[in-house]
């Protein structure tokens, strides 16, 4: 692997960079594997980089039915927070914001996580108290968090409408300044890259058809590319985490729904921070190109399309314009979907499952992508160790069953109101 | 826009409806129904990925519930019916 560096790039300027090597190989899928993860997001990529860097387990292959990076990673808005209420949720994300701070380096790639803070409006004097309730959960859980008042939140985004006459009144934010936004594409180019380097087998345009087990105890699964024998086998499939584990004869508490985000022609700098909002249901921030970055909620039905309908691009659109009128002046560039995998109770589900060396890793409703990191160290453990790291024991599949959900928002078993 | 044929309305757009989710889960008996039962009703369910038999409620019209089988891979709407009703087509 070329090391990246300002003297590399200054050598290969010299060529005009026409000599780069390439970031990963391509090889063919050998006969068998330790261990082979389906699905090349961040999450399966990044498993693959921490069985090999914290597990010495490098006889890995990652299985990708389209290209890397080109499932939800590459579609989502890319806010990394951790900014949670209940204990499970909290320590975990703040180990993944950890990671945050150290993946360009770690990875040796420019991953471009921008610590701009992500301030998350109250509109309502409850939730003024709920969200200083939950700061002072998150310092106490080790993590970061301010809260702003209408004039401080107004400081930090001046276009933000915070007056009186305000659609969606603004009674302050909670901010945590660690949190930010980071470049989604090179999340999963530096995993990738780094986990070639350590030996794994990064095999694109490989679907995943079948899975063979024998005696409760997983043997191999069956690809476009033939039969690929494997000791372990974890999925990574987010939207497609339930027809996976069907293959498998799992049933899941998790339905896919499609969430749409959208991006307007790129404009100057405008807002450096970024801005959600709960109750409105939207969330905003402003790319490293310029463009307005915009999400909302889910189009509501099930579907495993990446493309959603156009009721819920204005529902987003209204919302944020409401909020910021000035962004009423800029066309709409792109508009886009991808597949969520919503769980029963808005949590991740990282566990090990009834099959043995079948372990399953989805679930992870709007807010994966902060996750990636988090997720694949313990997911990663999880498979080596054949146990749970602590962070993710509260992620078993079992928690439903058992009656311990965590449901940060208290709605219940109904996916799409996560 | 999805349209979706209200068997008593007629053909409407999405926005009428409020989504209600899965249509193939039987209730359990609240007397015999055990843990079990209660576990898979509530909480798990097939997410197939083609056609999908699912609730609608035509909650800006007549505020019924309508069943829709609906290709969730295309947003095709294969048919539509009385939540009683088995559909066909789609190949489930
Ligand atoms: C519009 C949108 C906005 C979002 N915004 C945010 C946000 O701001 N912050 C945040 O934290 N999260 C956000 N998310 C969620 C986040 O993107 C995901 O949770 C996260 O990226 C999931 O990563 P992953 O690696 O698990 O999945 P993916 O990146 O989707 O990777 C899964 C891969 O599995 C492959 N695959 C599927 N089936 C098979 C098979 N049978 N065989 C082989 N390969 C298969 C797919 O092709 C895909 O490449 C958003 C999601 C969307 C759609
Ligand atoms: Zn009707």
């Amino acid at each position: 692997m070329t090391k990246y560096s300002i003297f590399s790039l200054a050598r290969n300027a010299l060529t005009e960079h026409r000599n780069w090597t390439e970031a990963w190989r391509s090889p063919d899928p050998k006969p068998a594997y330790d261990v082979i993860i389906i699905g090349a997001g961040g999450h399966g990529l990044g498993t693959a980089y921490y069985l090999a860097r914290n597990h010495g387990i490098t006889n890995v292959a990652v299985l990708e039915k389209g290209y890397l990076g080109g499932g939800n990673t590459g579609r989502n808005t890319t806010i990394v927070r951790a900014n949670y209420l209940l204990e499970g949720n909290e320590h975990f994300y703040e180990h993944s914001l950890k990671l945050w701070e150290g993946m360009s380096q770690d990875l040796n790639f420019n991953v471009m996580f921008s610590q701009r803070g992500v301030i998350n409006l109250a509109h309502s004097d409850p939730q003024v108290d709920a969200f200083q309730r939950r700061g002072n959960a998150m310092i106490l859980n080790g993590s970061d968090a301010v809260f702003l008042n209408r004039a401080e939140v107004q400081a930090r985004a001046p276009l933000l409408d915070c007056s009186d006459g305000a659609r969606y009144p603004i009674k302050g934010g909670l901010l945590q300044p660690r949190a930010g936004t980071a470049r989604h594409d090179a999340v999963a180019w530096g995993y990738a890259r780094a986990a070639d380097a350590a030996g794994v087998d990064i095999i694109q345009n490989c679907e995943v058809t079948g899975i063979d087990i024998e005696g409760g105890r997983v043997t191999s699964v069956q690809t476009t590319r033939g039969a690929i024998k494997a000791g372990k086998v974890g999925t990574a499939v987010a939207g497609h985490t339930g027809h996976v584990a069907a293959m498998a004869g799992l049933r899941l508490p998790i339905e896919s729904h499609v969430l749409q985000a959208m991006v307007s022609e790129p404009v100057k700098p405008c807002l450096d921070t970024v801005i959600t909002s709960g109750a409105v249901h939207c969330y905003i921030s402003q790319s490293d190109k310029g463009e307005l970055v915009m999400g909302g909620d889910l189009d509501f039905y099930n579907s495993y399309a990446q493309r959603g309908n156009f009721p819920s691009i204005e529902d987003v659109v209204a919302s944020v314009i409401s909020m910021f009128p000035a962004f009423g002046r800029l066309r709409l560039m792109r508009t886009w979907g991808g597949v969520m995998d919503m769980s029963m109770d808005g949590s991740p589900i990282i566990s090990k499952t009834p099959i043995d060396g079948f372990y399953v890793n989805g679930g992870w409703c709007y807010g994966g992508f902060k996750a990636t990191p988090g997720s694949a160290w313990v997911y990663a453990h999880t498979i080596a160790e054949d146990r749970p790291h602590a962070l993710n024991e509260c992620f078993h599949l079992s928690r439903f069953a058992r009656g311990y959900t965590i449901d940060e928002h208290g709605s219940g078993p109904t996916p799409g109101a996560h | 826009m999805l349209e979706i044929k209200c068997p008593w309305c007629g053909a409407r757009t999405q926005t009428e409806f409020t989504y209600a989710g899965d249509a193939t889960l039987d209730r359990p008996d609240a007397e015999t129904g055990s843990e079990e039962d209660w576990y898979e009703y509530v909480y798990l369910r097939d997410n197939p990925r083609g056609a999908h038999d699912e609730l609608w409620q035509h909650s800006a019209g007549c505020r019924r519930y309508v069943k829709v089988r609906r290709d969730v891979t295309t947003h095709e709407i294969i048919a539509t019916g009385a939540p009683g009703a088995k559909l066909d087509g789609g190949g489930s």
